[in-house]
């Protein structure tokens, strides 16, 4: 157990060394929430998009899980280049077992997309967004887990294909019906009764539900309990998943 | 003493058109020290074995030995003791020679001093000490070539399996690149098994050569014994010796197809 903390830990530490070496990758990242928050929050201002809370208490929790969603998925571009350039497989032959490999990588991106929702937030409170501040902790700790679970699912599936034109259009055909689906921009509780009985299928929905709530002080209800039993499925899901084909493919 | 020890080792692959054995049944013995050429027309499965026996890949069939430990059941064991050089190498452009050093030491269990150590210990003995600091992105091919190796040699493995090492080096590093591999057996008495398309690389370095050929080993012994077995003289080239044992050439360019 020792020997795989510190292998994880290792390889945490060589990506994000990486990562630190690339200022502008940190801050893109949060770029396009930012945005959101600038040009498209004011927009929803005084709108009854919740039974509680105002506009940015529903935005915010959405654009968090946004950051997971498009920065997390797309985590595996990284991995075919690394292929091409054969590091894959130089760290393959290494005694580091395939979950430490793995774990190392999608550590350093939960880390990553972490400190930009950090980023997010001070913004949005600059915007006006008032929460509490456990709220907002929680809200991290669930950018963290999505950020997990898909980052896992993407080096995955990067390991099986071979260039980034392939994979791009493959990610993005999940990402977009994922997106509208789970109601980042705006709660599914607005929608007609067929797509909020559809968005009930795409467990994204429930985090971002969960996020809201603890956006608003709720905890204790149905709402959170939902959203910790899908993200905790979700995570036992993709990091077995992740490491299964993480191990199988060849690099 | 074997170092590598293989027994039936064997590879199919499920194809849509059905099973492909990629390799049938390679029985090897490499002893320490040794530097083994092993060379194969395209398709003949050189490079399905030697990813199995870096553990890459596992074996459908037989069994094997590295370093004493079991390819199948202790494949850990066998990552541990050996090193494994790609043909695409397997640097990080981005990140600098002695980080590349000392991270590879670290993933082979060396403690972060014992790594920087070995780092310094590689970089002296590899030439390339005046580049420890430089991107890798930075290096020559040759240059990048010695990175390659003594990242395979990080963590002081009994074994060094050496793929394709010289493809794409201008002639000046290629002979480099001998003199290092010699350098590797006499100072550590590192065991190099190498696969090449190069003939005369494989003349000049192998202490013994191996042959495969449609997944299976078709000729096994020292150049002189193979060129004066197969093509009559010890004076014959390895290119004519190769011909008349496999019927085409080693290189893509000449090579026949076969489905892998």
């Amino acid at each position: 157990m020792t020997t795989f903390l510190a292998d994880t830990a290792l390889v945490f530490g060589r990506y994000a060394r990486q990562t630190l070496r690339s200022k502008i990758q940190i801050l893109f990242g949060a770029l396009m929430p930012v945005l959101y928050l600038l040009l498209y929050g004011p927009l929803l201002t005084g709108m009854p998009l919740a039974s509680r809370g105002s506009s940015w208490q529903v935005l915010v929790p959405g654009l968090l899980l946004q950051l997971g969603l498009f920065g997390a998925a797309f985590c595996g571009f990284a991995i075919i280049i690394e292929k091409q350039h054969g590091v894959v497989e130089r760290m393959r032959v290494t005694p580091v077992s395939r979950l430490a490999l793995l774990l190392g990588r999608v550590l350093r991106d939960a880390a990553l997309f972490v400190f930009q929702a950090v980023l997010v937030i001070l913004v949005a409170l600059a915007m006006g967004l008032r929460a509490p501040l456990f709220g907002i902790v929680l809200g991290f700790a669930f950018v963290a887990a999505m950020a997990v679970s898909l980052a896992s699912l993407s080096y995955s599936l990067a390991m099986r294909v071979s260039t980034p034109q392939s994979f791009g259009p493959l990610v993005n055909a999940v990402n977009m019906p994922a997106m509208l689906l789970s109601g980042l921009m705006l709660p599914m509780s607005l929608a007609p009764g067929w797509l909020n009985v559809l968005s009930h299928l795409m467990p994204f929905r429930y985090l971002v539900d969960a996020v809201r709530a603890a956006f608003v002080g709720d905890y204790g209800g149905s709402t959170m309990l939902y959203g910790v039993l899908v993200a905790a499925a979700l995570l036992a899901v993709s990091v077995t998943t992740g490491t299964r084909l993480f191990r199988k493919a060849e690099a | 003493m074997a170092v590598i020890s293989t027994s039936g080792l064997a590879r199919t692959f499920q194809t849509r058109s059905g099973p492909v054995q990629a390799v049938r049944g390679i029985d090897l013995t490499v002893q320490a020290g040794e530097i083994l050429g092993f060379l194969g027309p395209n398709g003949a499965g050189k490079t399905t074995t030697l990813r199995m026996l870096t553990t890459l890949l596992a074996p459908t069939g037989g069994a094997a030995t590295v370093a004493g430990c079991d390819l199948v059941r202790d494949p850990a064991g066998v990552r541990q003791k050996t090193g494994y050089v790609a043909q695409s190498g397997g640097v990080d452009p981005s990140i600098s020679v002695r980080e590349e050093l000392v991270t590879q030491g670290r993933l082979y269990r060396l403690s972060k001093a014992e790594a920087e150590a070995r780092a310094e210990e590689l970089a002296r003995e590899l030439d390339l000490t005046e580049l420890l600091e430089r991107k890798c992105a930075a290096l020559s091919g040759g240059q990048r070539r010695r990175l390659d190796i003594a990242m395979g040699l990080a963590h002081r493995p009994a074994v060094l399996f050496l793929d394709e090492p010289t493809t794409g080096l201008d002639p000046g590093s290629r002979s480099d690149l001998w003199d290092l591999v010699r350098l590797i057996r006499a100072q550590w008495g590192t065991t190099v098994f190498l696969t090449t398309h190069y003939l005369d690389e494989a003349d000049a370095l192998s202490d013994r050569l191996v042959i495969v050929d449609q997944g299976r080993i078709v000729a096994d012994g020292t150049p002189i014994a193979l060129k004066r077995r197969y093509a009559g003289s010890p004076d014959a080239t390895l290119q004519d010796t190769f011909l008349a044992i496999t019927g085409r050439g080693v290189t893509p360019q000449d090579a026949t197809p076969v489905a892998v």
